[in-house]
């Protein structure tokens, strides 16, 4: 069987882990090699790891860092943050990740999905949508980009249709309304791209206890439950404490998927 | 001494870094001469077909490799893409494969024999963990208990012969997760990727 999928996303900033609050307020939570080392103990199921400095700053991928973190991780490696070209793809590929999720470049060439997917394959290809709520009276949703500050005008749904025609292999759906609110995930937003695709979706935003991650698997089943400061934080203080559901309590989690 | 095969893919370190934690030699191979000092070989793999065949005629190891594993019959086990190219040819390219066992590689689809409430939950690629389930004895899988690796392929290894399925598992299609074709083995799933599971397999590997 198939499990659904429990992920930690962890943020760089300024080659330090951050956590964030709807994309702002960046707050130091320790070391990313060491927090690869605790996840590789703790067996968690995959990582994404967002480098929030390269596109805001417009600079390259840290490749350096990407190597080293590729190397210690004993669980699968999502990287995002930065990248616009195939090649950048291809070299991180090259280092050892496993999939490598593009945002901002992708919306601004959707092409780039088709070429990256030519070189590495689809199943290594992850588009990122940030999703903002947007309008006074009647809300909908719209993508953005550059750390939630630059909007675009793009439905989510429909750009995720267009990216797994194009060549995508996952997509990954990021609040920034949700974002470090440990409120639970938008489900409306969640149901509109699960509509649109067939293809592997992991969603972001908003998880603030096990109960959140269970109603979702048992509402998508086989999906990717990704959290940010669930897995950093403890406690209404915020204190930081890297942690995650044990084997045990983690199948016990996502048993509700055994109904799908 | 387990010698990875360094074509400019695929996760080396992790490898490596499993290998120096367990205290067992290994080895990168990025040109014939440390090749030759193989005694098992690993050949990773991440990517599309093409493009990881590609990369391995470039590299300048392919005709040390075949000797090797084809004339000399060291151990080699190919990881996920690693495993595919061991075949004649991929449904994913147009490049042949290396050809080392009878096997081709097909994509996983999502009409298939499994029930119509099934194959419409089913999403390409296939990603995440699921089981393996061993189908008979070997020395590759010993000791590892309720085996779970972690899967992200769209295209699967279909042996010419079911004698070399050494385990299945299940996504839409039952197939062929891990194989073996005398010293010539592959796994369709990530060991390097698969915490204490993987590390057991890669153990396994080592000490053939």
């Amino acid at each position: 069987m198939l499990r659904p999928r429990i992920i930690p996303c962890l943020l760089i900033h300024q080659g330090g882990l951050v956590k964030t609050v709807q994309f702002a307020a960046p707050k130091y939570v320790g070391d990313p090699l060491n927090a690869v080392l605790i996840f590789n103990e703790k067996e968690v199921d995959e990582l994404i790891v967002a480098d929030i400095d390269a596109t805001a700053l417009n600079r390259e991928p840290d490749y350096k860092l990407i190597a080293n973190l590729a190397g210690e991780c004993r669980m699968p490696l999502c990287y995002c943050g930065g990248v616009k070209t195939p090649e950048q793809v291809e070299r991180i590929v090259g280092l050892g990740v496993e999939k490598v999720a593009i945002s901002s470049a992708a919306l601004a060439n959707p092409n780039l999905i088709t070429e990256a997917a030519r070189r590495v394959g689809s199943q290594s290809v992850v588009v990122v949508l940030d999703v903002k709520k947007v309008g006074l009276i009647s809300k909908r949703y719209e993508l953005f980009t550059h750390n939630g500050k630059r909007s675009t005008g793009i439905q989510p749904a429909a750009f995720a249709r267009q990216a797994e025609a194009l060549g995508a292999g996952e997509i990954l759906v990021n609040s920034v309304d949700q974002d470090g609110t440990l409120k639970g995930y938008d489900v409306t937003l969640i149901d509109q791209v699960r509509e649109a695709v067939n293809i592997p979706m992991t969603v972001l935003g908003g998880a603030g206890s096990h109960a959140d991650i269970s109603a979702l698997i048992n509402r998508y089943g086989s999906i990717g439950a990704a959290a940010g400061s669930l897995f950093v934080f403890k406690g209404k203080y915020r204190a930081v404490l890297i942690q995650y559901p044990e084997r045990a309590l983690k199948d016990q989690i996502a048993s509700v998927f055994a109904n799908h | 001494m387990v010698t990875l095969v360094d074509y400019g893919l695929g996760n080396i370190h992790a490898f490596h870094h499993i290998y120096t934690r367990l205290n067992l030699p290994v080895e990168i191979a990025s040109n014939p001469e440390q090749l030759l000092r193989a005694e098992k070989i690993i050949l990773p793999g991440v990517g599309a077909f093409d493009w990881a065949m590609t990369r391995l005629n470039e590299s300048g190891l392919r005709e040390t490799l075949d000797d090797l594993v084809l004339r000399q019959k060291v151990p080699v086990l190919g990881i996920c893409v690693g495993m595919q190219m061991m075949a004649n040819s991929s449904d994913e390219g147009s490049l042949p494969g290396l050809g080392w066992v009878d096997a081709v590689v097909k994509k996983l689809s999502m009409k298939t024999e499994a029930s119509q409430q099934e194959s419409n939950q089913l999403a390409l690629p296939h990603m995440g963990w699921n089981d393996v389930v061993s189908n008979r004895e070997s020395a590759l899988l010993s000791g590892i208990t309720a085996p779970r690796f972690y899967f992200l392929h769209s295209y699967y290894f279909v042996p010419g012969q079911t004698s070399q399925t050494l385990a299945t598992t299940h996504y839409g299609v039952e197939f062929t997760s891990a194989a073996a074709n005398e010293h010539i083995y592959g796994v369709q799933f990530h060991p390097e990727k698969s915490h204490s599971w993987g590390i057991q397999l890669l153990k396994n590997f080592a000490e053939l």
